[in-house]
């Protein structure tokens, strides 16, 4: 089982330092999927480990993939605004809202 | 009648009160209705009269009780018994004269309604005296009739000496209500009661120790002397001629100072309980009287001279009952409260008619000093002859009433002998006196021309009671013929009836005595036989003293007046600087902690109110970096709470003691953060400012 979570942890890990170092938008949101990933592995093998029967942890997995689908459709129409915005999809473009 | 006899006081109430509610602005309406009322009164009270004739004396009592205060019973009600119904008549026949004769004396005074009104309140307090009893009602007229006295003498009271005269008069006869109610105050608290009958009952049975009794004698006489206008309390009297004429003859001759004889003459019982308290009695009437003859003989005032005339015939009375108290208490028969209080009936007509004469020739000549009168019989002719007939009548000359009452005086003093001769002496001196005013006012030529002028005879509603209290003056006197055995002596009296015969010798010595005065006077004024300077010149000393009164008021001035103000100034002073002083002082220091906890407010509080808000401004300044814009640096920022929180969650099970280090750490951790942040966004900025240069 612990590997299973090694590997969730070291995806997770993987997402995080993308979405934190990635200039580009578009990698921060790709990152941000494998983050997703990383919890429906985790949710999966609790699932699998833990509960005996039943498809709780399988049902939040097709969740987090729906609501990932919705974010990345979101995520997108924002990065586009951007794009018309400042000609460029860099992060720290749009740094304006701050003090 | 009788048991409605309570409607006697209340009727001249009822008019007091519609006079100053309803009539004072119709001043016709206002009098007419006063006189009305006194009226109704007057024929009451000579209904009650009869009845009390025809009970023979028998004493009549109504009362319910109001109240009871531990074991004293508070009682309002009446008690009409002989001297009560004399009373009822001398107070209602002066009373109906003297204000049927102020509708012409007070004609055009801009306080016409108010003036029948006082009187209406004088009279419902004087019947309510007469009528009530117990001490306790008895009281509370005395202070009533004190309060309309004080109204009335200061009724002109824009001039200042009628307002001083109204002052003085009721502070002086304050000081004898304050021994009257410390006597009655002893015989309540002796007796338990109030009621005249029980108390009586209570002293006849020895209740009170001799030396108590004496004692309540003489301050129940203070009350007396202070109303009666006695010595050492006469000096009000004379002052009190300030106020109006008619005010003069109702209250300062007829009734009110009566009341202090009426007083003694009601507490007999007490009296003759002490032969020493009645004796004290007898010497102050009987001092008083010399002093106040003396004093008429030199006096100019025609008012004045009939005020020391009344003072001295009060004292006749009052000497008259105490001598009565104490040949009763030495269980000798005397005439002397028989004597008193026919007295005080017949001298209440003829002073009451002396006064109004007197408010008559003022009204002609409007002066009062009879240095400048004279001559007056030949204009004033009703008012004239009516003036000497009383005069007369005072004089003691028979057989008008004056005569007869005198006489009794004199009869109650057979048993001693200096008062017989003291009481002769008067009864000389007011013969000359009031025969030297009747001589300088009357006859002799007009000293001042312009002024006899202008004289006139009053108009009839003044002549009118002149004439009536005239023939009371000339028959008052027969009810006590010594040839009578139901007379006067029969009908009041006190005790046991004590009928004397004529005493043909003594009659024969005082009319001799009398018709001496007046001869002399004649003789000084009239035919100016001994010049009046001359006797004057003379006796210079003592026509100075009688001139100045014995200089009592000089004297009150000095021993009493200068020590109380002297008093007075001390406690102004010790008030000026001490009490004021702390009362400052306290004002002072609360200035001082006010100022204290003024700069406490601005510095302290403000001051924590202040430095709350540069703190946080302070900590925002520098905080405000932490938002920089960047969605990557809160990704971070996330991240790193989330571990601190997982760190501190686990962490805090095992190692408890370790978590104030660990938030300590992590805040520095954020401060350094935002630090870093700021500097590197600084850095940027430059950067982009330079780039955009470019």
């Amino acid at each position: 089982m612990q590997y299973y979570l090694i590997l969730a942890a070291i995806l997770f890990a993987i997402g995080l330092f993308g979405v934190i170092t990635r200039r580009n938008t578009i990698g921060i949101l790709m990152s941000l999927e494998l983050m997703f990933n990383a919890a429906i592995i985790n949710f999966v093998t609790f699932n699998k480990y833990s509960l005996a029967e039943g498809l709780t942890g399988q049902m939040f997995g097709i969740f987090i993939i729906v609501i990932a689908a919705a974010e990345a459709t979101v995520g997108l129409a924002i990065v586009l605004l951007i794009y018309r915005n400042w000609r460029g999809i860099d992060s720290d473009n749009y740094s304006i809202m701050k003090w | 009648m009788t048991e409605h006899a309570y409607l006697i006081p209340l009727l001249p109430l009822f008019a007091f009160v519609m006079v100053v509610f309803f009539l004072r602005w119709k001043e016709p309406l206002a009098a007419g209705f006063s006189i009305a009322m006194i009226l109704c009164t007057w024929v009451m009270s000579i209904w009650v009269l009869i009845e009390t004739l025809a009970r023979h004396g028998e004493p009549y009592e109504f009362f319910f009780y109001i109240t009871s205060f531990a074991s004293l019973n508070f009682e309002i009600g009446i008690l009409v018994d002989p001297l009560t119904a004399m009373m009822l008549i001398v107070v209602t026949t002066v009373g109906s004269c003297v204000q049927i004769y102020s509708l012409g004396y007070m004609k055009g005074d801009p306080k016409f309604s108010r003036f029948f009104a006082y009187l209406s309140l004088f009279c419902f307090s004087m019947l309510g005296l007469v009528l009530a009893n117990n001490f306790f009602m008895i009281f509370i007229f005395w202070e009533l009739v004190g309060l309309t006295s004080y109204l009335l003498i200061g009724f002109w009271s824009e001039k200042k000496v009628a307002a001083d005269a109204g002052k003085k008069a009721f502070i002086t006869t304050r000081i004898g209500d304050l021994g009257f109610i410390v006597g009655l105050l002893l015989v309540a608290a002796y007796c338990g009661t109030f009621n005249y009958g029980e108390v009586f009952d209570k002293i006849g049975a020895g209740v009170m120790p001799l030396g108590v009794l004496t004692m309540a004698a003489i301050f129940l006489f203070c009350g007396a002397v202070g109303k009666s206008a006695q010595f050492p309390l006469h000096v009000w009297l004379p002052d009190a001629m300030e106020g109006p004429t008619p005010v003069s003859a109702l209250i300062h001759a007829a009734t009110m100072v009566a009341a202090g004889v009426y007083l003694v003459a009601r507490f007999m019982n007490v009296f003759i309980g002490s032969a020493d308290a009645s004796m004290v009695v007898a010497v102050i009437g009987i001092i008083t009287s010399v002093l106040a003859a003396s004093i008429a003989l030199v006096q100019n005032d025609i008012k004045r001279v009939l005020a020391y005339s009344t003072v001295s015939q009060l004292g006749y009375m009052i000497m008259a009952l105490g001598l009565y108290g104490y040949d009763t208490a030495q269980g000798h028969h005397s005439a002397g409260y028989v004597a008193g209080t026919l007295h005080l009936m017949t001298h209440a007509f003829f002073k009451g008619l002396l006064f109004l004469g007197a408010g008559s020739v003022i009204h002609a000549v409007h002066t009062n000093d009879i240095q400048e009168m004279g001559g007056l019989f030949r204009k004033m002719k009703a008012t004239s002859i009516t003036f000497m007939i009383a005069s007369l009548s005072i004089a003691g000359i028979f057989p008008l009433s004056g005569f007869w009452s005198k006489d009794e005086i004199v009869v109650a003093t057979s048993h001693h002998p200096i008062f017989m001769v003291l009481t002769l002496t008067v009864a000389f001196m007011t013969a000359f006196y009031m025969w030297r005013l009747c001589f300088l006012t009357f006859f002799g030529e007009p000293r001042d021309a312009e002024r006899y002028e202008h004289a006139h005879e009053s108009p009839k509603s003044m002549t009118g009671p002149l004439i009536v209290l005239g023939v009371l003056s000339v028959v008052a006197g027969w009810v006590a013929l010594p040839w009578l055995h139901h007379g006067f002596s029969s009908f009041v009296y006190h005790g046991e009836v004590h009928h004397a015969g004529p005493n043909y010798l003594l009659m024969l010595i005082s009319t001799v005595v009398a018709v001496s005065g007046i001869v002399l006077a004649w003789l000084v004024y009239h035919k100016k036989a001994i010049s009046a300077d001359a006797l004057a010149e003379k006796f210079r000393p003592i026509h100075t003293l009688l001139y100045n009164k014995y200089y009592f008021d000089e004297l009150y001035d000095l021993i009493l007046i200068r020590p109380i103000l002297a008093f007075g100034r001390f406690w102004w002073s010790f008030d000026a600087r001490v009490v004021d002083g702390m009362v400052n002082g306290t004002g002072r220091a609360t200035i001082l902690w006010s100022d204290l906890k003024e700069w406490f407010d601005v510095h302290i509080v403000d001051g924590a109110v202040n430095g709350c808000g540069w703190v946080v401004n302070q900590a925002a300044s520098k905080l405000k970096y932490l938002q920089t814009g960047a969605v990557q640096f809160y990704a971070l920022f996330m991240l790193l709470m989330i571990v601190a929180v997982a760190l501190f969650k686990f962490e805090m099970t095992r190692v408890a003691t370790t978590w104030p280090v660990l938030t300590a750490i992590f805040f520095s951790g954020v401060v350094l953060l935002g630090l870093l942040v700021r500097q590197t966004a600084n850095k940027k900025k430059t950067a982009d400012v330079l780039e955009s240069d470019k």
